[in-house]
């Protein structure tokens, strides 16, 4: 499958074709909407009369005059603490209906908004307006098919995270029915942070190495084989399967630790130091065999 | 078109649960979600799972407790099932290799939490939720069972028998988002309505864009009655600018309120004289906006949450994920400053009308986790009491549709049991703006023309009225856009049907719901596209949106007693006399009927007495 974008370029750019001019939506004689009181500090009050400038990547291939990739530019009235996912609502809200991306949660937890920002692998709903230098430039994920606008296809990234066997299995499970597997607090910790993982996939966005080879496992499959790698409580012998799974052709051993994706993590997971630590277990696991 | 023996609709805790629990039953089953399982909201829920585990903690006290915060409107079998089958849900999810908390000596660690008289709050840093989702989606993984990921359901494929319970669910129409198409699911068994929250019925929430009640609305037009919809909870402890969810577990560990005046309001203005901070969340939430009513909020908004004094260590070891939500998402680093907080819409203690084991009154259609109503939270749900519901009732639903017996539910449905009718005064008539009986035109449930028409017939039939029904929306490509209507119902419902509800308020809000449904009948799609067409998925979710709101108002304001979450002006008291009963609302083909039934106390050895609910 192609990993690249769309071709684009800047001259393909038109500007301010969706930039809302002040009439407001045409009312019908009696809208029924009129009688609601709204309450409209909420809504448009901004004491802040700044605007920031979005340049939002667009794409369809059902639509004639989307067909071709563009940027569009939309002008946002801007509010303290507004984030880019805030900016894309408002501009998809008040502008142009048609302007699509993936969000739910809000509060960097679901992992739907990854994009690109700026030139960076970046989450949306956390990333401050007030952080970018503007105009703010809006993509899609690099090296990933787009569907449409913002949204990419994610079957690859998927595929990867399931490929690791990313399942609890044990052979040892204490005897009596309310009897809890024990783990000691430092192992907790040991793989704490490999299970913030929200499958975002901004850490495979990043990798060139995953650019460049589409069987390479990635940052955040091999992250996933580390918190189960490392978890004492599936026991001796599963580790070793687990190094195996991560030492094929495509594993721990394609990472050229570049830091890219520790970089762009949203969620600050050492990733880089993950797969090379599943290198050195792997290595002192084959050594233990010569 | 696609054949299953079970169909989970939604990929959340309580889907994932239920499907498991299908497959372990043997049955082939699939789950068909508008997000992929990983971006369900569960994945947000942060304080922890009640399970009565240890020595000197019994089911028999979680139960006492349930019943206590749902201000005894819960339901004594579904409280006590809820109660007894956690502590085995639990473990089981640590066998799953869940990454629980831990205490010194290696078992998964337990803190206290609102209203429990015992710290049986199960957790995982303050990401319970976060690990619970992504360790049942492993399983899913392992058992390879199939999901349909980014297809939104909508609607249920029901026979159109005259009453309700002699109806029969045989699947769901499914739209799939990345190409448009629209298909049929047959389900040999039954379907399992998982989806979730409706908070989005409010503007200011802790729920996801995604939580629009597309279920609940789906079930309540097919026939199913909503019970008790208008307990609503509103969380204490939001941060302003976002809604974003600052966990119980904040005062669980010890966090304290402050008004603007510095004082601790909880103990010093006497709403809660014992367990302060720590009293069930409406009492907390009445608290805050009492103290800002009276001049004590901090910019006339927010109260102050501090949790410096627990220390650095504490605080990094046990609630790490605050400190990265109220930097990121309010630009207060915690460990030096107090969390502004006010309440926010967090929770629907109503939904979808079932018994202790998932089932509606409609023969094969279920309904488990916050979508359903069995009811467990009565009306005031406890903190670490959603994430149990979610595998306890998950696991009974996946059960029982795959076929295991789990005895005779004790819990009627319908009107099968004692029941009574209802009336509420409105300004306006509620429901359908079309004339009775034209549901489907109005995007209703789909019925098939007669009874003894084949289970595929039926779901055919079904697919084709939401494929004539999406071609309008898209055919009126010049008509009103979605976000307006729903900014409107968000709107009155926040100032009009909030913590402290008015009778003019409700009244007002009832009309404003109408004029949204006017506005809706003229609603269309701009975005001609059938690729990943969000313009129209919006468009579908509001119609739910608009449903809800308005059963939720019905409710409230039939309901003249003061009880859990839901408070009038006018009736400052809990009226045992008259309100031991729960609010049923029946669509009835667009005709909203309201009745009610009474609550179930008497549980399996003993019956719960009313008490006076104080903490």
């Amino acid at each position: 499958m192609s990993t690249q974008l769309p071709q684009q370029t800047e001259d393909e750019t038109t500007t301010s074709e969706v930039e809302k001019e002040s009439s407001p939506p045409q009312a019908p004689l009696t809208d029924p909407l009129s009688e609601i009181e709204t309450d409209t500090e909420h809504d448009d009050s901004h004491e802040d009369e700044d605007t920031y400038v979005l340049k939002v990547f667009r794409y369809d291939p059902e639509i004639a005059a989307k067909q071709e990739p563009r940027f569009d530019d939309f002008h946002v009235p801007y509010h303290k603490g507004m984030t880019v996912l805030d900016a894309l609502m408002y501009a998809r809200d008040n502008y142009d209906s048609s302007l699509t991306f993936r969000h739910s949660c809000r509060q960097a937890i679901c992992g739907s908004d990854a994009m690109f920002v700026n030139g960076k692998q970046r989450l949306c709903c956390k990333t401050q307006l007030s952080d970018l230098e503007e105009p703010v430039r809006v993509e899609p994920l690099p090296h990933q098919d787009v569907v449409k606008d913002l949204v990419v296809d994610m079957e690859h990234f998927y595929d990867q995270m399931e490929s690791v066997e990313p399942y609890f299995q044990t052979d040892d499970l204490p005897e009596g029915e309310l009897e809890e597997q024990r783990q000691s607090r430092q192992n907790r910790e040991k793989v704490k942070m490999s299970t913030r993982c929200i499958w975002c996939g901004a850490c495979m966005s990043s990798c060139n190495v995953a650019a460049g080879n589409n069987d390479y496992l990635g940052p955040a499959a091999i992250n996933k084989a580390y918190r189960f790698t490392m978890d004492e409580r599936e026991g001796d012998e599963m580790k070793q399967e687990r190094l195996e799974i991560i030492e094929r052709e495509n594993g721990v051993w394609r990472c050229q630790t570049q830091f890219s994706c520790t970089d762009v993590c949203p969620k600050d997971i050492p990733l880089t130091e993950h797969i090379q630590e599943l290198k050195r277990e792997a290595v002192k696991n084959n050594l233990k065999f010569w | 078109m696609h054949e299953h023996d079970v169909i989970v609709v939604g990929a959340g805790g309580a889907g994932l649960r239920a499907a498991i629990a299908a497959q372990e039953e043997g049955a082939d089953v699939a789950i068909v979600s508008k997000l992929h399982p990983v971006r369900s909201h569960t994945g947000a829920a942060e304080g922890g799972i009640n399970a009565a585990l240890r020595e000197g903690d019994s089911w028999e006290d979680h139960a006492y407790d349930t019943m206590k915060g749902s201000d005894y409107l819960g339901d004594a079998p579904a409280i006590e099932t809820l109660a007894q089958d956690s502590p085995e849900e639990v473990i089981q999810l640590e066998h799953w290799g869940m990454a629980f908390s831990r205490d010194d000596d290696g078992r998964v660690s337990q803190r206290p939490f609102g209203g429990l008289s015992f710290p049986r709050t199960t957790y995982a840093g303050a990401e319970t939720g976060h690990q619970l989702l992504h360790t049942m989606y492993e399983q899913l993984v392992k058992r390879g069972i199939e999901v349909y990921d980014e297809w939104h359901v909508l609607d249920l494929a029901v026979t159109d028998d005259e009453r309700p319970e002699d109806r029969r669910c045989h699947g769901v129409v499914g739209y799939d988002i990345q190409s448009g198409s629209i298909e049929g699911f047959q389900a040999r068994n039954g379907v399992i309505l998982a989806t979730g929250g409706l908070g989005q019925v409010y503007d200011h929430t802790t729920n996801a864009v995604a939580n629009t009640g597309d279920g609940v609305a789906m079930a309540y037009r097919a026939g199913a009655p909503l019970e008790d919809m208008e307990f609503i909870q509103f969380h204490p402890t939001t941060l302003p600018s976002t809604g974003v969810l600052i966990t119980e577990g904040v005062r669980g560990e010890g966090g304290i309120l402050y008004n603007d005046e510095g004082e601790r309001f909880m103990y010093e203005h006497g709403y809660a004289n014992n367990d302060g901070e720590l009293a069930s969340r409406d009492v907390v939430s009445r608290a805050e906006l009492t103290e800002v009513n009276e001049g004590r909020g901090i910019e006339d908004e927010y109260v102050h949450l501090d949790m410096r004094h627990l220390g650095e260590d504490r605080i990094t070891d046990r609630l790490e994920n605050i400190i990265h939500l109220s930097a990121d998402f309010e630009g207060v680093n915690p460990l030096e400053e107090p969390m502004p907080v006010k309440p926010g819409q967090h929770y629907a203690m109503g939904g979808i009308e079932t018994d202790e084991n998932g089932e509606t009154c409609i023969t094969g259609l279920y309904a488990a986790g916050e979508c359903a109503c069995a009811s467990v939270h009565g009306s005031n749900r406890l903190g670490g009491n959603a994430l149990p519901e979610l595998i306890v009732f998950g696991a009974r639903a996946g059960h029982h549709a795959a076929g295991r017996d789990l005895g005779r539910a004790e819990i009627p449905t319908g009107k099968r049991g004692d029941w009574e009718p209802g009336a509420v005064d409105t300004p306006v008539e509620p429901g359908s703006v079309r004339p009775s009986g034209d549901a489907v035109a109005d995007g209703g449930t789909a019925a098939a023309s007669t009874a003894a028409q084949s289970p595929t017939g039926l779901v055919e039939r079904a697919t084709e009225e939401a494929r004539t029904h999406v071609d309008s929306l898209l055919a009126n490509d010049d008509g009103r856009n979605h976000s307006e209507i729903r900014d409107a119902v968000q709107s009155t419902m926040t100032e009009n049907v909030n913590v402290f509800r008015e009778e003019e308020s409700l009244k007002q809000a009832v009309e404003d719901i109408r004029n949204a449904r006017r506005a809706y009948q003229n609603v269309g799609v701009a975005d001609q596209s059938r690729t990943f067409n969000t313009d129209l998925l919006h468009t579908i979710e509001t119609r739910n949106i608009i449903d809800l709101a308005e059963a939720i108002t019905l409710g409230a304001l039939a309901r003249d007693e003061f009880r859990g979450a839901h408070w009038r002006k006018q009736y400052q008291e809990r009226d045992d006399q008259s309100w031991l009963k729960h609010t049923l609302l029946s669509w009835n083909d667009g005709s909203p009927e309201l009745w009610y039934k009474p609550v179930i106390l008497e549980g399996e050895s003993k019956k719960y007495e009313p008490k006076i609910r104080s903490y």
